[in-house]
């Protein structure tokens, strides 16, 4: 918080600032010096805060007629879905709501991973972060358990079960995590209660993520630090603030065709069907946002293997900033970097490929390598590459770009438009 | 911007094609469905007709347990009128109680009554049917991959087995099903119904019905979503403008571009 010199106008103002300086804060987030040349990739920040929220108020909504109980889960939903007015929208916002969630973040981390936001002074924003997104993941894996359809309870089932793969302790903590030698009524009232409680802990992290944020202020597509106020910055609001809203319109527009018009896409069949400890289904697949773990859980032949290597797919990303050594952020000026770091968003997304097929055969061949590789990227490709990489010169204003004392305008113009 | 709405798109059809691709006996027929698209509707005549075709064949085994006969007369749906409805469910048998003696007793259903399942339970349904679990049918479409057209497919894939083809007792040859084996024997052949607005009752006919009436007991708000939808969309996209020429505005304080 920069700005403490703030008086409020009027009496009453001061005599509440002076006691709770809520106007000084509201002031200083008006006020917050914002790198002018951000592009449509910086807008996600607010495009998760909103949903966030939206999760959030519909969720409330829905457990007001939700019944959290093995035998009238499934059909609590359906009570939702026909006889609670615009029961059926709540719902379809909330469900493709966890996906749109999950789009918006992915691009928001893979933008932090481009222009290199993750480094210092960004660290703990960054973990912050990491934090958020590994809490995502339990409530819309606890979320996807409510309905309580045949994907609920055996994606339920073959989650909680990787926990068996502990040595020694491994039994007991899965009894202890089901309430009971099953999947069954007592695990389903704890994932309710759990589902409710993670969005509240995210609103808290969401907090300190943007006062971390605050601190040294935004990154920026050139990934140069910058002297805050200046002619490199605007003020928050207005410029950004609309900025992020016309950019959440555009959102909303996609998130409104999947609501209205195709609101089942993104979901499994068989989760319309209720679960049923008695039959299996032929294919047990999560949803979409989790495949690339999934596959590589799958990719290894060990089970406590394969959940070592889930969980350090995931720790990899927290220790990032060490595992980075470039002094450079930005990958715009890092044109090796460039090429890793598309290559590592197709890894991903053959990862989430793999992971929704049967695990065998080609599938699993091209699963292990592309687990190979995700974690080479990380922890061999990232460090090497810091030091051996020969970087571009990096300007030192977003304004007067001043290559090593000689100023060129037109690649000034380049950075502003293209990045 | 075209860069995101690309990668958007990309993304989700990355993912989505092959959740949605993978793993089809035989192409589903697709006959072409009025209330898929953007201003998709339930024909209002095929959904009463479907009504008949499931009362009269499939509630022999299958039951709708998420629907009440007063649905039947709501708009969006099949549209009976309420004096209709009245009839519908009198026609069945509800057992409710204890009254004030404490004893049960049976009466004719009203509107608000749910539909009248055709096994007192789950068990009894599956010893009627020689171990096959004949599904309850309120959500049925949107549980098949493929949805109505699947169901579709299989009422209309019923043939003789290839030569050589083993099948056992009570269980019948099914182009479309996972196996080709289905447990259900042919449920439709020309003529099984009499409709009252004296359309031809062939087992097309009567099988597009059924499943029309089946994506509405599945999606029984569908119409309402597609039109809230459009609505929805072309306020969002009006508002987008809007928000985009105040951007500019904006934005054309400072020289940066927006």
């Amino acid at each position: 918080m920069s700005d403490h010199s703030y008086t409020p106008d009027s009496k009453l103002g001061k005599w509440f600032n002076d006691r709770l300086p809520l106007l000084t804060l509201s002031k200083h987030l008006q006020d917050y010096p914002t790198p002018k040349n951000l592009n449509y990739w910086w807008t996600f920040g607010g495009i998760l805060t909103f949903c966030l929220i939206t999760q959030i108020v519909t969720g409330l909504i829905l457990a007001m007629h939700y019944v959290a109980h093995a035998d009238m889960a499934f059909e609590s939903v359906e009570h939702i879905m026909r006889n609670v007015n615009y029961g059926w929208l709540i719902r379809y916002v909330h469900a493709n709501g966890a996906s749109m969630f999950f789009l918006a973040v992915y691009i928001h981390i893979f933008r932090s991973l481009y222009y290199g936001s993750y480094k210092s002074p960004r660290e703990v924003i960054w973990i912050i972060g990491m934090i958020i997104y590994i809490l995502m993941m339990a409530a819309a894996f606890m979320g996807y358990v409510l309905p309580w359809g045949q994907m609920s309870f055996w994606g339920a089932t073959v989650i909680t079960n990787l926990f068996s793969a502990i040595p020694l302790v491994g039994d007991s903590i899965t009894t202890w995590l089901w309430g009971g030698y099953a999947v069954d009524n007592p695990t389903l009232t704890r994932f309710f209660s759990l589902h409710y409680l993670i969005p509240f802990l995210i609103l808290g992290l969401v907090i300190l993520h943007i006062w971390a944020l605050h601190v040294p202020g935004n990154n920026n597509p050139i990934g140069i630090d910058l002297k805050k106020p200046s002619k490199d910055t605007v003020p928050f609001h207005p410029y950004i603030v609309i900025k992020d809203l016309f950019a959440l319109l555009i959102f909303l527009i996609i998130f409104a065709f999947f609501v209205f018009y195709s609101p089942n896409i993104l979901g499994h069949a068989d989760n319309y069907i209720e679960a049923n400890p008695m039959v299996t289904p032929a294919h047990i697949v999560p949803e979409w946002y989790l495949l690339p773990f999934y596959a590589i859980l799958r990719s290894i032949p060990d089970k406590l293997l394969g959940v070592i290597a889930m969980f350090a797919a995931i720790f990899v990303l927290v220790i990032l900033p060490w595992l980075d050594t470039s002094k450079v952020r930005s990958a715009v000026f890092r044109p090796l970097y460039k090429q890793f770091y598309w290559f590592l968003v197709l890894d991903v997304i053959v990862l989430g490929y793999v992971g929704a097929m049967p695990a065998e055969g080609i599938y699993l061949l091209v699963a292990r390598v592309a687990t190979a590789y995700y974690f080479a990227h990380f922890l061999i490709i990232l460090p090497i590459l810091g030091k051996k990489e020969k970087t571009l010169e990096v300007p030192i204003s977003i304004t007067d770009p001043v290559f090593g004392g000689s100023s060129d305008p037109s690649l000034a113009k380049n950075t502003n438009k293209e990045i | 911007m075209k860069k995101i709405l690309k990668f958007t798109v990309f993304i989700f059809l990355c993912f989505n094609s092959n959740l949605i691709s993978a793993e089809q006996s035989a192409d589903l027929l697709k006959p072409g469905w009025s209330f898929k698209g953007f201003f998709g509707k339930f024909d209002r005549s095929s959904l009463q007709r479907g009504y008949q075709v499931y009362n009269e064949v499939c509630a022999a085994c299958h039951s709708l347990n998420y629907l009440s006969y007063r649905n039947l007369s709501e708009k969006g749906g099949p549209e009976f009128s309420e004096e209709q409805v009245k009839i519908i469910a009198s026609q069945f048998t509800v057992i409710d109680g204890p009254n004030s003696e404490g004893e049960m007793f049976e009466r004719p259903a009203r509107p608000s009554d749910k539909f009248v399942s055709p096994y007192a339970n789950k068990q009894a349904s599956i010893a009627a049917n020689g171990g096959a679990y004949p599904p309850d049918m309120s959500v049925l479409v949107k549980a098949r991959k493929g949805g109505a057209d699947y169901i579709y497919s299989v009422l209309m894939g019923y043939q003789d087995p290839p030569a050589n083809y083993e099948l056992d007792d009570g269980v019948y040859y099914n182009t479309y099903m996972v196996g080709n084996k289905i447990k259900m024997s042919n449920p439709l052949m020309n003529d099984l119904v009499e409709y009252a607005d004296g359309t031809p009752a062939t087992v097309e006919q009567m099988s597009k019905d059924v499943v029309t009436f089946l994506a509405w007991t599945a999606e029984p708000h569908l119409e309402s979503r597609h039109k809230m939808g459009f609505r929805a969309i072309v306020y969002l996209i009006i508002i987008t403008i809007l928000v985009y020429f105040s951007m500019k505005k904006i934005w054309s304080r400072i020289e940066t571009e927006v």
